[in-house]
């Protein structure tokens, strides 16, 4: 399993990047960790005539701060947001959800932003990005513009992103106070995909369940404080409506019931943490 | 940075456990090929060659690499680490390869090159690893001959005697 040959531009600047992906057309591919990328270059999935670098461009590998938003650059690896120190109090959501992405040698090199772009339908963080209503900065030689989570990924492996632009940016919403966070997924192994992934979000009035790996692409839902039974419907409603698919580590029934009970758990884990 | 054509092999450096060495790599070369049939060492196997297996991890700059899901041009003028550098100069091997010896972690041998490494990362970072802490990093390694029984007494052993 070797890829098809390609160039390659390691690029050192942002402007560089999107300036190669404007002359390169539709047959461009960005490679920041590649831990997503070089497996499906290595099964011949994708053919690119170029691929272009970005993991060496520098001011890209940042996490700060602003306007209430924590602001994570693409050239920043999963471990890194990992080991922030600063992560279980403004990421709450993340620090339980970053341990099971993955594997601690995949996260050691794959990035924030190229696992949002990749957009699996059970990944972690664009799941995590759609719970919390974060927000994704793409650039182009021609300008920048942010889109929501919710317009960012449409679908399965598939974002709105041009063919000309790169994500330089990610911003997660920070953690407010008295609202409750948490993460489950049940995977057939540590480290594997999860077959249904759920981030909950508690607050005194509300509640708020993402869930990964039933619908082509994380959904959330948000209903009004509801309680056992109430609670119970509310998730089976929306089992339903999110279908699932069957495939040979799960199916469709089984997804949708993990929705429902799997679904309760973290909601009733998120209300703890609230206090 | 000039664009490096597809059809060029292009000259890559690195220092590879300490010792400068070069090359010549397509782009779309892997590191793990790379390693192997330019440079010539034997550690680093490939298994899956999708990044699945962990058999090819090395250290590109310190930090845990799939060999096979890294591209040998991305590696120019970086510092690279493989399971070759662990034993002394007079080949005796380190105090993690004699617990493994010890207590079975191994048994074809094949996975052992790659967990090494990323052992060697890991316990950089935590000197006093739990049992399910150990278990959790060996998951992103597969053995198909040990069941990890051996590998989590061997690391768990040789942190033991390390801070004594």
């Amino acid at each position: 399993m070797k890829p098809k040959g390609f160039d390659y531009l390691k690029a050192t600047s942002v402007g560089e990047a999107t300036e190669a992906l404007a002359r390169g057309g539709e047959d461009v591919r960005l490679i920041a960790g590649g831990m997503s990328l070089v497996p499906m270059l290595n099964f011949r999935l994708v053919e690119p005539s170029i691929l272009i670098d970005i993991s060496k461009i520098a001011d890209r590998k940042y996490i700060r701060e602003e306007r209430g938003m924590v602001e994570i650059g693409s050239a920043t690896r999963q471990c890194e947001l990992e080991n922030w120190d600063e992560v279980s109090e403004k990421l709450p959501l993340l620090a339980e959800a970053l341990p099971v992405l993955g594997h601690y040698q995949t996260r050691a090199r794959g990035t924030v932003c190229g696992s949002l772009v990749h957009a699996d339908p059970s990944s972690e963080l664009p799941l995590c990005l759609a719970t919390l209503g974060g927000e994704v900065v793409l650039s182009s030689s021609k300008g920048s513009r942010t889109l929501k989570a919710s317009d960012f990924q449409t679908g399965m492996l598939s974002v709105a992103k041009r063919a000309d632009e790169m994500v330089t940016a990610v911003r997660y919403p920070v953690a407010e106070r008295g609202v409750g966070y948490a993460f489950k997924e049940m995977s057939q192994r540590h480290g594997d995909y999860a077959i249904v992934a759920l981030a909950a979000v508690a607050s005194e009035n509300k509640i708020k369940l993402g869930v990964g790996g039933v619908a082509d692409k994380p959904t959330v839902r948000e209903w009004e404080n509801l309680d056992d039974n109430a609670l119970d419907e509310a998730l089976n409603t929306f089992a339903w409506e999110l279908g699932g698919y069957d495939d040979i580590h799960a199916s469709a029934r089984y997804r949708r019931e993990l929705v429902r009970r799997l679904g309760k758990k973290t909601i009733e884990e998120a209300r703890k943490c609230r206090s | 940075m000039p664009q490096l054509s597809k059809d060029a092999r292009h000259p890559v450096s690195c220092t590879l456990n300490g010792k400068e060495v070069s090359g010549y790599a397509e782009p779309r070369m892997l590191l793990s090929d790379f390693l192997t049939h330019e440079i010539g060492i034997t550690s680093c196997h490939v298994g899956c060659e999708h990044g699945v297996c962990g058999a090819c991890t090395v250290l590109v700059d310190g930090n845990i690499t799939r060999a096979c899901l890294t591209f040998a041009v991305q590696i120019d003028g970086c510092q690279i680490d493989t399971s070759e550098c662990l034993a002394n100069a007079d080949g005796e091997l380190s105090d993690l390869q004699k617990a493994f010896k010890k207590h079975h972690g191994l048994q074809c041998g094949y996975c052992t090159p790659g967990i090494l490494m990323s052992l060697t990362a890991y316990l950089k970072e935590n000197q006093d690893p739990s049992e399910q802490e150990l278990r959790e990093i060996l998951s992103g390694h597969l053995c198909r001959c040990t069941g990890y029984v051996g590998m989590v007494r061997a690391v768990l052993d040789y942190c033991k005697n390390k801070t004594t």
